[in-house]
């Protein structure tokens, strides 16, 4: 594998790290799956698309996809707690009307960034060549919204926020007004993934109706197999873990792109998917099973 | 972490690292041409073989002193950023980017390297080239499979002179059938007629919106829109119903029942676009090359669905058709593929 390859491999691993943040907060503290994420990656690179392209300054721009995305989540969360809708169709109705919604902001299903000025212009002084000044930049986002969410989710809020997902009875028993923290954990989590297709959008040099597919899928790959590899044991490492997991899932696609000699084309990357997140999930199984039989045979 | 996950993780990361490098064997004296598209499709993959076929057709072989790459990014626009990654570390000397979302990515993401886009409809528009109009320097061009409207206005008219209103079937999902519709609705009132939009996000939606028409146009325009073509028998049916003439851009499509097109096929868009190539590989400048359009159009007639849909069409007409066909049904046309090949 060649190093830009590597590198850019690495440059989308930490895009969808704030997706896979942004799926953990929502599919693993809040216990709620949501589908809402495929139309609020696309949103999130529409707005700020359409707004650099009349010339707004692009961190406000990155800033509305973000608030953007944090309107998304609340929709649906308010769907689910306020009017009864069951949490999954919620995500779901939400996402279709994405589809709509990102057309009508757009105006067209394609608007295209190449030459425009983005957030990510100014590191084209920092004297590196674009391939690493790119990931190098992302990776500082990363870590701040690393360091944000870690020092959130162990706030008092952040603690009611984690026992209305664990259980929600004995939290709203403790005071906790758990429809709140759905509707602000939801919004924080549909702002990270829109800040994530805002910054694709911007280092892509286009914003494409069709960038939301698949997205939960990829959060999800990425959450878990994050988990198999760093034991989420305290919050930190359930984070690290998403990292992780994001950065290797596009390294299996980076695999299957470069590995033609043994057969493998970037059209069996669904498959690559399927199996490695298959591993991720029986490789602690398998590993509890040998541990058995190994004490068992000691003793 | 564990032994099992120690080694899973290790399996990964060398697995990623080394095997490739097995995989880097080429001669120095060949020459690389790496192609990607977006998503596997008809007319995208017509397009592909066609810009093989003029490499070999030029002399360049496969194996001999041509290395091609060729990558799908599966209808994913994150993959197709990879794909452009892997190019971009390749460096091949040409890079060609089938459709708008993969021409973008290799246009941000292999920067630097000659890349000529194909089957762009507006690559203005997707800021590849700056016009159209004359060589833009730089290191892109391409060819843009933008169908002449206006022309296609004129047919319109000429199998149907009484028509004032217009229908468009269209996904509004797709960039290129955005643009196209905008251009219908820029030259249709230059020829009498007014536009009605009747918009299907998916294949299944077609025959709905086909039925949402009856009553409101003389006539119906399908432009090279994927969603609406891969469901055309369901407007077929309708209009055959209704008594509503249908017009299409593309000549594959009057096998499937349109009255005619003054269209283009996609395997000579990809030898126009193989031309391309082949003249940077030879030594031009990327810089020099002007962006093409559509350089042959043809006439495809087929007067059995004029009768079906009300229309009798002139003998003039119907001779002045580069083909005249009949409407096939998909076994036929599977045969007829067949026997091509």
């Amino acid at each position: 594998m060649s190093m830009i390859a590597a590198l850019g491999a690495l440059e989308s691993g930490l895009v969808f790290a704030l997706v896979a943040f942004g799926v953990f907060l929502s599919f693993r503290v809040l216990e709620f799956p949501d589908l809402t994420v495929d139309g609020s990656f696309p949103l999130g690179a529409a707005v700020s698309a359409i707004m650099i392209v009349s010339g707004v300054n692009p961190w406000i721009a990155t800033l509305a996809a973000f608030s953007a995305g944090m309107c998304a989540g609340t929709v649906t969360a308010y769907l689910n707690t306020k009017l009864g809708i069951l949490n999954l169709l919620a995500s779901i109705l939400t996402m279709i009307a994405l589809y709509s919604i990102n057309l009508r902001i757009m105006g067209k299903p394609n608007v295209a960034l190449l030459g425009d000025v983005t957030v990510l212009t100014p590191t084209e002084t920092w004297g590196m060549p674009y391939y690493m000044a790119t990931p190098l930049a992302f990776a500082i986002v990363v870590l701040i919204v690393f360091l944000v969410m870690l020092k959130f989710l162990n706030s008092q809020p952040g603690l009611a926020m984690r026992a209305t997902g664990a259980n929600a009875r004995m939290a709203r028993a403790q005071g906790i007004n758990t429809d709140r923290m759905i509707i602000l954990g939801m919004a924080v989590s549909n702002g990270l993934v829109a800040l994530a297709g805002s910054l694709f959008a911007q280092s892509q040099g286009s914003a494409d109706i069709t960038m939301g597919v698949g997205v939960i899928v990829i959060g999800l790959a990425s959450v878990i197999g994050g988990e198999a590899i760093i034991h989420p044991k305290t919050l930190l490492l359930a984070l690290l873990a998403c990292v992780v997991g994001s950065i290797l899932y596009r390294f299996a696609i980076a695999l299957a792109l470069n590995a033609d000699f043994i057969g493998l084309k970037a059209q069996d990357l669904n498959l690559v998917t399927a199996i490695l997140v298959t591993l991720a999930i029986v490789a602690p199984q398998l590993k509890a099973k040998f541990n058995n039989r190994r004490s068992r045979s000691s003793n | 972490m564990n032994l099992t996950r120690r080694s899973l993780l290790s399996i990964l990361v060398s697995a990623t690292l080394v095997l490739p490098l097995v995989g880097h064997s080429a001669y120095a004296s060949q020459k690389h041409v790496a192609i990607t598209q977006i998503v596997e499709h008809p007319a995208l993959d017509a397009v592909h073989n066609g810009v093989k076929d003029e490499l070999a057709a030029q002399g360049y072989t496969e194996g001999k002193n041509l290395k091609l790459s060729f990558e799908s990014a599966q209808g994913a626009p994150s993959t197709a950023a990879q794909i452009a990654k892997k190019f971009a570390g390749e460096q091949p000397d040409v890079v060609v980017g089938i459709a708008t979302p993969s021409a973008q990515a290799l246009a941000s993401s292999a920067r630097g390297i000659p890349l000529v886009f194909s089957a762009v409809t507006d690559p203005v528009g997707a800021r590849l080239v700056k016009s159209m109009d004359n060589a833009n320097g730089g290191y892109i061009t391409g060819v843009s499979d933008l169908s002449p409207i206006d022309s296609h206005m004129a047919l319109v008219k000429t199998i149907v002179p009484q028509a004032t209103r217009l229908g468009v079937i269209y996904n509004p999902g797709e960039a290129n059938s955005a643009t196209l519709v905008d251009l219908v609705k820029k030259f249709a009132p230059a020829h009498g007629m007014t536009v009605v939009e009747a918009g299907s996000p998916r294949s299944s939606d077609v025959l709905a919106a086909a039925r949402s028409l009856v009553g409101k146009v003389d006539a119906i325009y399908v432009p090279t829109d994927n969603t609406v073509v891969s469901a055309f028998e369901a407007v077929v049916k309708v209009a055959a119903q209704a008594d509503i003439p249908v017009i299409a851009a593309d000549t594959d499509t009057v096998k499937r029942g349109a009255i005619a097109a003054q269209g283009f096929n996609y395997y000579d868009l990809g030898r126009q676009t193989g031309k391309m190539v082949v003249a940077i590989l030879n030594g031009k400048n990327v810089g020099d090359i002007q962006p093409e359009g559509v350089d042959k159009t043809e006439l495809y007639v087929n007067p059995e669905a004029a009768k079906t849909m009300g229309i009798t069409l002139s003998e003039d007409f119907i001779n002045s058709a580069k083909q005249i066909v009949k409407t096939m049904t998909n076994a036929e046309r599977k045969a007829a593929a067949e026997q091509e090949k």
